[in-house]
């Protein structure tokens, strides 16, 4: 029987991919490790290997083509002995070509690439944002872009700031979130580092105490935790032990919280970990603009700020405001679904629970109030409690541990600006009690999910 | 596991590379004298003022080493930063800060550096490239790389100067540090003090290699044994590392060999060595008293170190005697200077 060639996912983040050549044509002889295509996204440009052999017998897909979805087939092989004829007949291997990528992989740092695309965002029916002035031109762009554009635009104003991390510079970003950066501002403020998370943080940090205005890119926040004596004795206190005279404007930033099928030393969220600390900010954003507007107020924050990206976010698109110097003041939650039943809080990807659930639950005639953090340090207690007296009613949602969690910290706020209000006990989403496992289905049942929040919010409404 | 070996006995060896080093006018050693008199002075004072409970916590004087920060300090120019650990006092004063400002820093008032909110180990001043003052052992390699790396990025000349103890030698990130130093050729002088125990554990029981000039071998780093007890070695040997950092050639390694006096801090003992091998130490190859043998060798008169002695102790006192009668911080200051 024909076998099907299917679009191969680099990434588990990848949803969908440029056709951008054939390098063999309908009825040529295929051997297994020919590389028959080459796919593109905005990441990277891959190579297509043949696992089977015999004759590319159809093209389906032309090159050319654009948002082609992982797992669409893009070609018809067949084996010895068939014929056009047989064209008919073909079927679907379970994803049978591998996918190489054309520059060499962060050797053991770099993403897997993984059967199953994550999901895309719901829709957000998003309440207008308050800082974005009416009328205002958008343009959609993913979040890897707003935040690359947002860090372009932050060195065209200031020769001051720079980036450097591992992969940032010629590989263009692990992630490729500082994709273009190097040719525009050359190498000296576009440095690749060595793989030295404890002495790259203090060196961005030393040079942050003569004014230079550093932005520290670690490749997933999981390897700070090599630099975190750096990032909290040194960034966080300095200003403090020095009686104000001497801080640090500091940017670290990097994916974090759960990727996908990477396994417990990959997976973690760091939320609550850099938000307990005194001298930090500490931001989270979930929606394309808010990465852009919030990224600038980063770096322009005369203060070390942690801005914790997501990994499963980078490649979904927003609308982002067409203004000259778009920002977003840290420190301040919005409120992207108004509701009266419940208050829904999250930030980061466990907005994606969160809004899926506003939506499971506005069917069954519970109107959530969905209110995204932004930031965690400094937290808006005030739009939550303001809400919270509104709904009295709070489901907090994060991909992290409940203990100590800052689901828990938002608890404790409510209790104490709000209790009079509450009709329910807080509840908490959250990740489960354990090191991130690999296997698929464990992960999930790891990971909060959509159906979680909205049993939790069905519960404080006594429903 | 291997016993531990017993600690070298030995004092800090004269002369490493052979040859006198370059003889001091009158006038530098007698600046040299003042200096590490001020810095002796101060130490001592602060040594009764902690047993007076006037100083809480930690205090770690730098009594014996007065020579390293006093000759290196003769060598940088204007600009140049310093960045040390958490014995640092030394350090502040050479750099010129003021006397009073670093007592009272120490007796937690509102006109210590850090209005009393940091402390013996963590004490800056912008206005004398004095870059702190760090208690975490070995973090102040990487930030001192930092200072390097922020006078490239400048295209500056000036050097960073970055101290730090044959204990925290041995703590990983000095090593990252060394890496991208030399790879990016940022102007540091890495200057290991090495005043043979790392609190109470002795150089040979925590050390593979335990001649600190060459922990920069694998790295391309040059590094040069030096006499950290005459401070005219040291100036001669600063002056030749800040020479190679300013012609862009990268960073320099300088093992001070020294000698501590005191304890680790005030809490400490001492047991972990003899009366004799201090007492030796300070008999054989004080470095004041070395300056001071020379000046009198030099015809300088009793009378004129003497001046220099009382001008030194009422520095000394005068900074006691506001350390101790400032006021505490006001209490509004627990919530200032978080964030700016």
């Amino acid at each position: 029987m024909p076998i099907q060639v299917l679009m191969p996912a680099l990434s588990p983040t990848m949803e969908k991919g440029n056709l951008a050549k054939w390098l063999k044509k309908e009825g040529e002889t295929i051997k297994s490790g020919d590389v028959i295509a080459e796919i593109e996204t905005d990441k990277a440009t891959m190579e297509v290997e043949a696992t089977d052999e015999g004759t590319l017998g159809k093209i389906l897909i032309p090159e050319g083509t654009a948002d082609v979805a992982v797992n669409t087939p893009i070609a018809t092989i067949l084996a010895d002995g068939e014929s056009a004829a047989d064209l008919g007949k073909a079927s679907a291997p379970a994803r049978q070509e591998k996918a190489a990528e054309s520059a060499p992989p962060a050797a053991a740092k770099a993403e897997a690439p993984q059967p199953k695309a994550a999901p895309s965002a719901p829709q957000v029916v998003a309440e207008p944002d308050p800082e974005v002035p009416a009328g205002t031109e958008m343009v959609t762009q993913t979040i890897r872009e707003a935040l690359r554009d947002a860090m372009a635009e932050e060195m065209r104003r200031d020769a001051d700031v720079f980036v450097m991390g591992e992969e940032v510079a010629e590989y263009q970003g692990a992630y490729k979130v500082t994709q273009g950066l190097l040719q525009e501002f050359g190498a000296k403020r576009v440095i690749d580092t060595p793989i030295t998370e404890h002495g790259f943080a203090g060196v961005g940090v030393g040079a942050a105490m003569t004014g230079l205005k550093p932005i520290v890119e670690f490749m997933t926040f999981n390897f700070a935790m090599q630099a975190i004596d750096q990032i909290i004795n040194s960034a966080a206190k300095t200003l403090y032990m020095s009686g104000g005279q001497m801080g640090c404007s500091i940017v670290f930033r990097g994916p974090n919280g759960a990727a996908a099928r990477v396994a417990a030393q990959h997976s973690q969220d760091y939320s609550s970990w850099y938000s307990h600390i005194p001298g930090l900010k500490v931001v989270a954003p979930y929606s394309a603009a808010d990465a852009k507007g919030l990224l600038k107020a980063a770096i322009r924050d005369p203060n070390p700020v942690i801005f914790l990206e997501n990994e499963v976010l980078y490649g979904h698109t927003g609308e982002v405001p067409k203004l000259d110097d778009f920002i977003i003041p840290i420190g301040k939650a919005r409120i992207v679904r108004s509701g009266s039943h419940v208050t829904i809080i999250s930030w980061s990807n466990g907005m994606t629970y969160a809004l899926k659930a506003a939506d499971e639950l506005a069917k069954d005639g519970i109107e959530a109030e969905v209110i995204d953090l932004r930031t965690l340090r400094p937290m808006d207690t005030e739009t939550i409690v303001n809400s919270v007296k509104k709904t009295g009613r709070a489901v907090t949602v994060e991909e992290g541990w409940a203990q100590s969690g800052v689901g828990a910290e938002i608890a404790a706020r409510i209790m104490e600006n709000a209790f009079d209000y509450l009709d329910a006990p807080v509840a908490r989403v959250s990740g489960k009690d354990v090191p991130m496992p690999y296997a698929a289905n464990l992960e999930k049942l790891a990971l909060p999910s959509a159906a979680e929040v909205v049993e939790a919010a069905k519960a404080v409404c006594y429903r | 596991m291997a016993a531990p070996k017993k600690a070298a006995a030995s004092p800090p060896q004269d002369k490493t590379d052979g040859g006198s080093p370059p003889e001091f006018t009158r006038e530098q050693e007698l600046k040299a004298l003042r200096d590490m008199l001020l810095i002796r002075r101060f130490e001592e004072k602060a040594g009764q003022l902690y047993g007076m409970g006037a100083i809480g916590g930690f205090c770690h004087l730098y009594i014996g080493q007065e020579a390293v920060v006093v000759g290196m300090q003769m060598a940088l120019k204007q600009g140049d930063q310093v960045i040390t650990g958490y014995r640092d006092h030394g350090h502040m004063l050479a750099t010129g800060m003021d006397a009073n400002g670093v007592m009272a820093e120490l007796t937690g008032r509102r006109g210590g550096y850090s209005k009393g909110k940091g402390g013996s180990m963590h004490m800056f001043s912008k206005e004398k490239h004095f870059y702190g003052g760090h208690g975490i052992v070995g973090a102040q390699v990487s930030l001192g790389t930092g200072l390097a790396f922020a006078n490239h990025y400048r295209s500056n000349d000036n050097v960073s100067v970055t101290y730090f103890g044959d204990g925290a030698a041995n703590q990983g990130q000095v090593y990252e540090s060394f890496n991208m130093a030399e790879l990016w050729k940022l102007p540091v002088i890495y200057v290991i003090e090495n005043n043979r125990y790392a609190m109470g554990t002795s150089v040979s029981r925590a050390s593979a290699q335990q001649d600190f000039s060459r922990r920069g071998v694998s790295f391309n780093i040059p590094g040069k044994q030096v006499d950290g007890m005459d401070v005219r070695a040291v100036k001669a040997a600063g002056e030749e590392a800040a020479a190679w950092c300013r012609a862009g050639k990268g960073p320099f390694i300088l093992e001070m060999q020294t000698y501590r006096y005191r304890g680790h801090s005030m809490s400490d003992p001492a047991k972990y060595r003899t009366r004799e091998e201090v007492e030796k130490v300070r008999h054989d190859q004080d470095p004041i008293e070395q300056v001071r043998n020379r000046l009198l060798a030099a015809k300088v008169s009793e009378q004129d170190l003497k001046a220099i002695d009382a001008e030194v102790r009422d520095i000394v006192n005068a900074a006691a005697d506001f350390a101790q009668h400032d006021p505490e911080p006001d209490a509004a200051e627990l919530w200032t200077d978080v964030y700016r």
